[in-house]
């Protein structure tokens, strides 16, 4: 009596197909929306939303990240926390900090990549100063005081990377005509992205120097530039390399032991 | 009510057993779904750190990993291979849920479970209608339709939108807007769908329905000659069509109830007043007549006398 002992009937085929593209039909569209949900999310990722040390690259994150919150409970701090949907942060349940809040105080055992039990955190990561969390960029600087001129000096002296990551970079002060100003120079290839120099920006409210995430902070270097002092190969192979005119025997220079007269004198040229 | 002795469901077998008695594993199934979730927030709550995590991703005692195995698969299918730690994690949950049945992840753990069980209860208490009923294979195609979604997008797509983790480690990192998923599924089940969440579209409990296809721990209506067509099984059964093959069947047929579907939750056996299913294994070999069937007790004959 149970349906499978029946002999299959026509019926039964049509109805099975018929039931398969609903299912089929009702799943791609569902499908569309998740799709949909999981490339917009994506990119939503806020800018002051930087991911804990170690982390792949955003698309390949999404990918591993199980959204467990080992790292948030192994983080010393309390820096790291599990993005809440609806909330200004990045996809719901994947861990984050906000630098102006708590910064990353880069941990020499970097407990939170060894929590990690995917590798959404990169267990290579052995020396936290390798860390690439973000790029540290003084957004405003008209208020920066440093930049006005003061000395604070405060983003410079809290880098765990001092001297590195940020230097203070000398120059006129137009406006006084007889002071410096030391300007907080961040250096990318130093600095980790921690946020502490975000963090203790005397300012009120938001801070003068703030951790952007690379793909905003950092343009990409432009191949089709030589610059010409990091090297000397011309852009082509067969170029004939002109002699420099530069005063000496061989040369028009009469100035200079060796020169000789020229073919020709321009009027009012040197000389007359 | 039930068809025959318009009697409330499981009434006679309160009087045979006991209200305890004819709940047994009802109660202990809320005190597991209580347990595994306090063994997650007592870390949060006081400080007791003896499992840190949550249902996607755990650590025990600081030395058993444990894994989600669907999470594992969509994050391999989207292009990541996991450290060891997540694979040996997801092998043991798997392994285990491969043992004891798949879907008991389904009826004994997973905290969604009781928010459709409420959703259902006030269904029923509300005589709603049925509702949209979906296949009960269209979950299958839902978990192929998230496996095709993590591959394209190679991302875990399913935790964009999965209600479980939504509400489990809402509990226990904080929810934000998380809790409308929630109440979506809770809404759906009680106004448009019987058990329409977990019995027809899950893709998790699809996908440790396929895990625990051959495991270990089974129910059996091996008394099923002592059945008496109350029908109060198919009433509480989330899963009603796994019962029929074993119940119904003849002297020749398993009295095992092998369908993946079935979450071992045990319902069966604490509504049945006659003691009709047990809990055993799958190698259970012991003899089970089918019923004697007189025109008062076949299928055909209840359901025309209804």
């Amino acid at each position: 009596m149970s349906a499978a002992k029946r002999p299959a009937k026509a019926i039964d085929r049509r109805r099975f197909l018929q039931d398969a593209s609903r299912g089929v039909a009702g799943c791609a569209l569902a499908g569309m929306g998740l799709g949909w949900l999981a490339t917009s999310t994506a990119r939503a990722l806020p800018a002051q939303a930087l991911r804990p040390p170690g982390a792949l690259a955003e698309d390949d994150f999404l990918a591993a990240c199980i959204r467990c919150g080992l790292c948030v409970r192994d983080c010393p701090y309390d820096t790291l926390s599990l993005a809440e949907l609806g909330v200004d942060a990045p996809a719901t349940g994947t861990p984050y900090f906000t630098a102006r809040d708590v910064p990353c105080e880069m941990c020499d055992d970097i407990p939170c990549v060894v929590a990690c039990p995917t590798g959404a955190l990169d267990h290579g990561l052995d020396r936290i100063d390798d860390a690439r969390m973000g790029v540290a960029v003084l957004i405003d600087e008209e208020r920066c005081l440093n930049a006005l001129g003061l000395r604070c000096d405060v983003c410079y002296r809290v880098c765990p990377v001092i001297d590195e990551a940020i230097t203070l970079e000398q120059s006129h002060n137009a406006r006084s005509g007889h002071h410096a100003i030391f300007m907080p120079t961040v250096h990318a290839d130093k600095c980790t992205g921690c946020g502490k120099c975000e963090k203790s920006c005397v300012l009120p409210g938001a801070s003068a120097i703030k951790v952007l995430p690379h793909r905003i902070a950092l343009a990409e270097a432009a191949e089709h530039y030589k610059l010409g002092w990091k090297e000397n190969n011309p852009l082509v192979d067969e170029l004939i390399d002109l002699p420099d005119r530069l005063p000496g025997p061989g040369t028009d220079n009469l100035v200079a032991p060796g020169g000789y007269e020229p073919a020709f004198k321009l009027p009012g040229g040197p000389g007359q | 009510m039930k068809l025959k002795t318009k009697s409330p469901i499981g009434a006679e077998a309160i009087e045979a057993k006991g209200w305890i008695g004819a709940h047994r594993f009802l109660i202990l199934r809320r005190i597991s779904q209580a347990f595994f979730l306090s063994l997650f927030l007592i870390g949060p709550w006081f400080g007791l750190w003896w499992v840190k995590g949550n249902l996607s991703g755990s650590l025990t005692l600081g030395i058993l990993p444990l894994t989600d195995p669907f999470i594992a698969l969509q994050s391999l299918v989207a292009g990541h291979w996991p450290e060891m730690t997540a694979l040996i994690g997801a092998l043991i949950v798997g392994v285990t849920y491969a043992l004891i049945g798949g879907r008991v992840y389904c009826s004994w753990v997973c905290p969604i479970n009781p928010v459709t069980d409420a959703a259902h209860w006030l269904h029923d208490k509300l005589n709603m209608p049925k509702g949209w009923q979906p296949k009960a294979n269209t979950r299958y195609y839902m978990l192929a339709m998230v496996l095709a979604v993590s591959a394209a997008t190679g991302t875990i797509a399913w935790e964009f939108v999965n209600p479980i983790s939504m509400l489990h480690r809402g509990l226990i990192f904080g929810v934000g807007f998380a809790w409308a998923f929630v109440l979506g599924v809770f809404v759906m089940d009680f106004v448009l769908a019987r058990r329409g969440w977990c019995g027809h579209l899950c893709p998790v409990g699809a996908f440790y329905g396929l895990l625990g296809r051959g495991s270990v721990l089974r129910i059996t209506a091996d008394k099923r000659a002592a059945c008496d067509d109350c029908m109060d099984c198919f009433a509480v059964c989330p899963e009603m069509h796994v019962i029929t093959p074993a119940l119904r069947g003849g002297d020749d047929d398993t009295p095992l109830i092998l369908s993946p579907d079935c979450t071992n939750c045990g319902r069966c056996i604490d509504v049945c007043s006659v003691d009709v299913f047990h809990f055993t294994h799958r190698f259970d070999k012991t003899p089970s007549p089918g019923r004697v069937r007189t025109p008062s007790n076949s299928a055909s004959g209840a359901d025309k006398a209804a």
